[in-house]
């Protein structure tokens, strides 16, 4: 009787605290049991993609859910990729340096340094991981201590929370808001901004980072230097890191122009980039870079031939066609300036929707489970990349991937006209 | 100071003018403490930014020197898995995202190897999780069930990595040598080297939490028999503790002798991790690709932070280990699956490296599993007075023999917690998975430095 009592207790321990954060050491008995996990895990169980990538294998959806490509990435990288596997050297498949291949952290410190205007060595100033999640869950527990916080712009990746919260660090929200008006809604992912005075009014004494995300996932936002240096300005002031996620850094349209945010004043000194060979090179599934993929594209930087000046052209144009069939059925799209996605308002559709099983569950995830069963199509909810608190608010919008073969376009198009003609 | 001085500044509210102009500089003065905090790094790395990797693989890295240090192969890996990554990177869909846990492939692949190895049936998506090496293993294990607080036992000398992850962890770990029980047995092996069950059963308390044991052990070689796996289990049961066992050498045991799993012992299932590595499984270690395998109440907790902290590992690797185990399956047990011809192979480089090391007056300790052998060097009498104080002996003798004779190992010393640092302290470790070439310019600087020693 004894050891169940000391169980409940601990397990109202656990989910009490002010913001329903475990800070209180449970009871011997409680923790003993073998069977419990380490707190720092508590709450971080679910996870969007476990959920939703199996509905899309499950009903064999056309899949615009999941950010990765579905056509081939380029040969030169495949090329070098396969020169290394079945070449002499046997030591390229042991133990490298820890922090990052020598061949690799050059190359990159030559680029990167090129693209900011900054000397970088590559043993000192430069880690490589396993993807960009890799650099950020290492970013977090490298720098966020318990009782921290660290402000995340919503809509947000969906993988920032539950890192800073095993980090112990407590997350503060501020939402992205699309400017328009009912007779003149925003129409581009350019219009949704952030206020500075919410901005401003989120750094406090505990603050210790701020997440940014150029270009956005899932609203395709290209932060322009007036709003970067909004944040750079806080940052200085209030002596906050930046983690600059940006992994589609390549991946810019209509002109636009990616700024690193580590480039403005006195930015460098607190800022952590983060990028991925993965969207670089559109080899999601190889979490890993090839040096000479990158060589290549140095030397070929800015020129026609440049496969980084190729991708965002391409993508451009699956964009602008993913986009006019939307319009042309009557939906709403968020235009993208960049990135792998574009978010689309479906609130107007009116969808009759089955009873939802949880009451809880918001629309846009009752909506895109039923996309998924009825028309055989696999998209996002968007509230999934909002914070419990803020999911209801945001909670109808979908999120399309348009970086998929033409084949799949083509098969989505024609799920969306058949649709519409059934309305 | 700022408490006192508050303090003061509330008892005495007639100095309100001087209040003030204090709090101002006390805010200043807590402002610029609180600047440099932000930049300092989180407290649960505090004490575990030195590393021997670190430390003695670059100047390895000089290819003039002959590296027995690291524990990497330098023989080519089998063709058939270097194929077998190629064709995977030829298909477009192997290049991107694959299941978080593990690429279907593979977890089927582990499920039937080890199903057949224990004789029990494993779900395939739910006690194995895949992850970046048994290193990636180790610390969504140590993140997901061990709590701060919690104690660990540990095995010394036991792989370096376990005590700073679970340090980060915020935990305590409790440490037990092996040591050497008399023998009149001419050579010494590491099966000379055991625990002590008394003192094993000491250190269990109601805070330990897990225990870690190696097997084949890194660095001895030792192979733990069926009845020393049994003293372990029954304490594990007693305490109702974990057992996390890292057995990323399985497959290379020498002398006749098995390999067992503490998983497959009656009890052991429910509260085991199994960790396993492809790296040396196929002598890949650059494909840093490892398994954990355990049951389902567990492994989702290792699959929580999984999914949290790097998501999924490369997909062409995954598909590419995958074929390797199905062709390994097909050919268990017999003289051309690759696990026995790998293992035959590095018996007799063991044997030719115990004869060189013999010769050159030092003493090995000859393993019964892995690849390395721990040799004791204090029969040279190498005088190492001119170097700094503050190392312990095999770190200076590795330093200095790196430098001076051009061959590079690894201090033993850095495998154990401080108090047995002086037990310790006159071994070295050698890796003798390395081609025909390596072994002999090794022997070749062994039998010179006999020659001017005398």
């Amino acid at each position: 009787m004894w050891r169940r009592t000391a169980l409940s207790l601990g397990r109202r321990q656990l989910q009490g605290g002010p913001r329903g954060h475990a800070n209180q050491v449970p009871p011997a008995s409680f923790r003993m049991s073998h069977k419990r996990p380490a707190r720092r895990i508590l709450g971080v169980e679910k996870n969007i993609w476990l959920e939703f990538t199996e509905m899309a294998a499950k009903y064999k959806s056309v899949d615009l859910g999941q950010g990765f490509p579905n056509f081939s990435p380029p040969d030169f990288v495949r090329q070098a990729f396969s020169d290394v596997v079945s070449g002499e050297d046997c030591l390229m498949h042991q133990y490298t340096r820890a922090f990052g291949h020598p061949t690799l952290v050059k190359i990159l410190a030559k680029l990167y340094g090129q693209l900011l205007g900054q000397s970088i060595d590559p043993f000192g100033d430069i880690l490589v991981t396993v993807g960009a999640y890799e650099a950020l869950f290492t970013a977090f527990q490298a720098l966020v201590d318990e009782g921290d916080e660290v402000i995340i712009i919503e809509p947000f990746f969906d993988c920032y929370e539950p890192m800073v919260k095993m980090a112990g660090g407590h997350c503060v929200f501020v939402p992205l808001r699309p400017k328009g008006t009912p007779d003149k809604p925003a129409l581009s992912s350019g219009e949704w901004a952030l206020d500075p005075d919410e901005l401003a009014s989120k750094f406090t004494e505990r603050t210790k980072a701020i997440v940014l995300n150029t270009p956005h996932n899932p609203l395709g936002k290209v932060f322009k230097r007036e709003e970067l240096q909004v944040i750079a300005e806080l940052c200085v002031k209030h002596d906050v890191l930046c983690i600059s996620d940006e992994v589609y850094e390549w991946i810019v349209f209509d002109g636009n122009e990616h700024i690193k945010i580590a480039s403005l004043p006195g930015m460098w000194a607190q800022t952590v980039t983060i990028g991925s060979a993965g969207k670089t090179f559109s080899a999601t599934g190889w979490k890993e870079a090839v040096a000479r993929g990158f060589q290549r594209e140095l030397d070929v930087l800015g020129r026609p031939e440049s496969y980084l000046f190729q991708l965002p052209r391409q993508l451009q144009e699956k964009r602008n066609r993913l986009v006019e069939c939307l319009l042309s059925v009557g939906m709403r799209p968020i235009i993208p300036e960049g990135g792998y996605f574009l978010i689309v308002d479906i609130s107007a559709l009116n969808v009759e929707l089955p009873e939802p099983a949880d009451e809880e569950e918001p629309y846009d995830y009752r909506f895109a489970k039923w996309l998924i069963k009825t028309k055989g199509m696999a998209t996002i909810p968007v509230s999934a990349f909002y914070s419990l608190g803020h999911r209801k608010d945001f909670a109808s919008y979908i999120r399309l991937c348009y970086v998929k073969e033409d084949s799949t376009l083509e098969a989505a198009e024609k799920i969306l006209k058949e649709w519409h003609l059934t309305k | 100071m700022k408490i006192p001085l508050q303090t003061f500044l509330y008892c005495f509210p007639a100095c309100r003018p001087l209040k003030s102009w204090l709090a101002k500089r006390l805010y200043h003065i807590s402002s610029s403490t609180m600047a440099s905090y932000k930049h300092k790094n989180a407290k649960r790395i505090e004490g575990i930014d030195k590393n021997i990797w670190i430390q003695f693989t670059s100047v390895a890295a000089d290819p003039s020197i002959v590296n027995l240090g690291q524990g990497f192969p330098d023989i080519p890996p089998p063709d058939y898995i270097k194929e077998a990554l190629a064709k995977a990177a030829s298909v477009d869909r192997l290049n991107q995202y694959t299941r978080s846990f593990g690429h279907p492939s593979l977890v089927k692949a582990l499920a039937q190897l080890y199903g057949k190895v224990c004789n029990r049936e494993i779900d395939p998506q739910k006690e194995i999780l895949v992850s970046t090496g048994a290193y990636g293993c180790l610390f969504s294990t140590i993140q997901g069930l061990i709590e701060e607080g919690d104690e660990v036992i540990i095995i010394e000398p036991f792989y370096d990595c376990y005590v700073p992850m679970i340090k980060m962890a915020g935990a305590h770990p409790v440490l037990i040598p092996l040591t050497l029980k008399r023998t009149k047995d001419d050579s010494i092996s590491s099966a000379h080297w055991v625990l002590d069950p008394e003192e094993l059963a000491s250190k269990f308390s109601s805070r330990t939490k897990a225990i870690i044991i190696n097997n084949p052990n890194n660095p001895l070689g030792k192979v733990f028999t069926k009845e020393e796996l049994q003293e372990i289990a029954d304490l594990c049961i007693k305490h109702d503790t974990l057992c996390i066992s890292d057995e990323v050498y399985e497959w290379l045991v020498y002398n006749g002798r098995k390999h067992t799993k503490i998983g497959m012992l009656s009890g052991m299932w429910d509260r085991t991790i199994t960790i396993g590595s492809a790296g040396k499984t196929f002598g890949v270690t650059g494909w840093k690709l490892g398994w954990a395998i355990g049951p389902e109440h567990l492994m989702k907790h290792l699959q929580t932070v999984h999914q949290n902290a790097l998501y999924t590992c490369p997909t062409p690797l995954q598909e590419a280990v995958a074929q390797g185990i199905w062709r390994e399956l097909s050919l268990l047990n017999q003289p051309e699956c690759y696990f026995n011809c790998l293992a035959k192979l590095l018996e007799e480089k063991r044997d030719q490296m115990a004869r060189f090391v013999l010769a050159a007056g030092m003493k090995p300790i000859i393993p019964e599993g892995g690849y390395f052998m721990v040799i004791d060097v204090s029969g040279l009498n190498q005088d190492l007075s001119h170097m700094q104080d503050d190392e312990p002996y095999d770190y200076k003798f590795v330093q200095w023999m790196t430098k001076e004779k051009k061959l590079a190992a690894i201090p033993v010393s850095a495998f154990t917690g401080e108090k047995s640092k002086n037990i310790f302290e006159k071994y070295i470790r050698f890796c003798f998975i390395k081609q025909d070439s390596t072994l002999q310019a090794a022997e070749e600087i062994l039998k010179n430095w006999n020659k001017i020693s005398h």
